[in-house]
């Protein structure tokens, strides 16, 4: 077959149309539940510590009610995925509050230091623990910079289909990973926050430019905690 | 000069009553690892802020002195010290029953220990707890090979070769264990290289402090000599280790005391830190390093009753000092914000960690010596550790008595 140059002409422009057009339509979809998590996402949070609200723990009750994370009320060693601080600036005296949990670094330590690889980092950027494989050596508490993870104490009781918890091992914040497959778009913690009208917690793909969290990461200046440790997190902080 | 070696009779009420007293500690040890177990770590001092307790300070001080204890073979073998082979093959043995005691409590301490073959088939060659596991398996085959060719005399030509070999790994073995620390950007008491050499130079000290008490209570239970020019030597190099310890200690707190961002951290464990603070003068200071200097390069050195207390206070200052290191390195709180403090969070942040050592975690502990011991005795009594006699001519070819 032989195009003369008309032919050819507007079949590049057809093609010039449709891959970037094709390239969309990727990036927006959620993948299927039988796709694996690919690097083509990198899910994250960006928190605006000048929105959350003093004496709010909204997030805190919403994420551990979502994914049945309960203790016993032995505050020591009951564990929590994520729990509010109140922060007091050394020179001004400047105080704020903000929620803490896992960052969901690029590079986690915890990642590193698994001897088992039970502490592992999804294509997408979510760090989890494999719950069969986690022997309990607690390693990884001793490497997150956050204090970002817990080693369950005691017996657990009103499990979560979704977030299976077991005595002996280590857990940490999801990212409500199951809500992320779902396709929900949001987190329990970003969610809850958002219905008491704060909107401090914003759930979205950092790799997605036309999404709202790289929107307003790419307008306004926002921070890492402990950007010195070059861990490259998904979770990010303006206002502080 | 020919060596020679006996087993020990091992009849005697005093035998039997040994290994009953150390096989009822690692008993009550193992109960207390199934009464964690059983119950979960909340009954013990551990929380999710202090994650490594008294199992771990326990744990990593026998592991560290495990390598150490291998020195004195070392001695013999790759520096070529003639007085030192007949020692060699009980050095052999306590590197390897010193780390099996360690290895014991850590693996009883974890959440999981039933998940011990998860530990053993699954792998993240990037985690230096991985690294460590084949060092410490490794280092237990090593051994064991050197302890057979010098016992096998049709291998005895291969000492030199396996030695260096078994020397270097337990090179690598301490840096591995230093390293466990040394790599955690995290905690302002750690991410240090020199933590590495650190822990060798410890292994040096707490190795030969026990290997010494091992050494002078079954030469004397079992009425074998042990010659003064020979105890003279082992009592000197235990001085020098200990000098060694404490430049090493120095070295770490003057970097950190130049460094600004590590003054809290120093603040806190030379001043402000109360039990940690006391644990580091009065336990790895004055107990592990000033007083036992002082008895060994003083007259009291000529009493061998005060040397073996020179040895047991290095074996408790040791234990003090990895307290202080591991409790003390995380009761710290994390530096979360370079110019903020948390002044308030459900979470312990921004808080010195309260921490109670629970009495299951020490008999854990207390239980992983037992374990070296218990195996150290049993070993003697099967196999020829011990030289037949330290008397100073039986021990040293070139010694000469000093003229009346």
């Amino acid at each position: 077959m032989s195009l003369n140059r008309r032919e050819f002409l507007g079949l590049t422009a057809v093609a010039a149309l449709a891959t970037p057009g094709l390239r969309l339509v990727e990036l927006a979809q959620a993948r299927a539940p039988e796709e694996t998590a690919t690097k083509l996402q990198r899910w994250g949070l960006l928190i605006d510590a000048a929105k959350c609200a003093d004496g709010c723990d909204a997030c805190v009750t919403a994420c551990h009610v979502e994914n049945g994370v309960t203790g016993h009320n032995r505050p020591a060693t009951d564990p929590q995925w994520i729990r509010k601080v109140k922060i007091k600036d050394r020179q001004t005296g400047y105080v704020q509050t903000l929620p803490l949990m896992c960052q969901h670094c690029e590079h986690p330590p915890c990642v590193d230091v698994c001897p088992t690889g039970a502490s592992f980092k999804r294509a997408d950027g979510i760090v989890l623990v494999d719950k069969h494989i986690c022997i309990g050596c607690r390693y990884c508490m001793m490497a997150c910079p956050y204090k970002a993870r817990s080693f369950i104490h005691e017996d657990t009781k009103d499990q979560k289909p979704h977030a299976p918890r077991g005595k002996g091992t280590v857990e940490s914040c999801t990212l409500c990973v199951h809500k992320v497959d779902r396709g929900d778009n949001t987190t329990a913690c970003a969610e809850a926050c958002k219905k008491e009208g704060h909107e401090a917690i914003l759930f979205g793909d950092l790799n997605d430019a036309g999404s709202e969290i790289r929107k307003r990461l790419a307008s306004a200046p926002s921070t890492q905690l402990r950007p010195d440790l070059k861990l490259n997190t998904g979770v990010r902080y303006t206002g502080l | 000069m020919h060596i020679h070696y006996r087993s020990i009779e091992g009849r005697s009420v005093g035998f039997l009553a040994l290994l009953g007293l150390l096989g009822a500690i690692v008993a009550v040890g193992l109960g207390a690892a199934l009464y964690m177990e059983h119950n979960g770590h909340w009954l013990t001092g551990m929380t999710n802020q202090i994650v490594w307790g008294m199992p771990h300070v326990f744990a990593v001080f026998l592991i560290v002195a495990a390598s150490g204890a291998l020195n004195v073979a070392s001695i013999a073998s790759v520096f070529g010290r003639q007085m030192y082979k007949p020692l060699s093959r009980l050095s052999g043995l306590l590197a390897i029953t010193l780390l099996v005691g360690g290895l014991a409590v850590l693996v009883l301490d974890l959440g999981r220990p039933d998940r011990l073959t998860v530990a053993m088939t699954y792998y993240n060659f990037k985690s230096i707890f991985a690294w460590n596991i084949f060092l410490y398996i490794g280092f237990l085959l090593v051994v064991a090979a050197y302890l057979w060719i010098m016992m096998e005399r049709r291998m005895n030509d291969y000492s030199k070769p396996v030695g260096v070999f078994a020397f270097t790994w337990r090179l690598i073995l301490t840096t591995g264990t230093g390293s466990i620390f040394g790599f955690l950007v995290a905690r302002s008491a750690y991410d240090t290289a020199v933590l590495a050499p650190m822990f060798i130079v410890f292994s040096f000290a707490y190795g030969l402090a026990i290997f010494l008490l091992v050494l002078m209570a079954a030469m004397a239970w079992t009425g074998r000599a042990f010659g003064d020019a020979v105890f003279a030597r082992l009592r000197n190099l235990l001085g020098v280790f200990i000098a060694g310890a404490f430049y090493f200690v120095l070295v770490y707190h003057l970097t950190n005391l130049y460094i600004t961002e590590r003054h809290g951290i120093e603040a806190f464990i030379l001043r402000d830190g109360g039990q940690f603070t006391a644990a580091f003068w009065l336990g790895q200071v004055i107990v592990g390093y000033v007083a036992p200097f002082a008895i060994v390069y003083s007259r009291l050195g000529r009493s061998r009753a005060m040397v073996a207390l020179a040895a047991v206070l290095v074996v408790l200052g040791g234990i003090a000092q990895m307290y202080v290191t591991i409790i003390g390195g995380q009761a710290y709180p994390m530096p979360l914000f370079a110019d903020k403090d948390i002044i308030e969070s459900s979470f312990f942040d921004g808080q010195v960690a309260a921490y109670t050592p629970s009495l299951p975690e020490l008999l854990l502990g207390v239980g992983g010596i037992g374990i070296a011991l218990i195996a150290t005795t049993f070993a003697v009594k099967v196999l020829p550790f011990l030289p037949a006699s330290l008397a100073d001519a039986d021990a040293d070819p070139h010694y000469k008595p000093e003229a009346a």
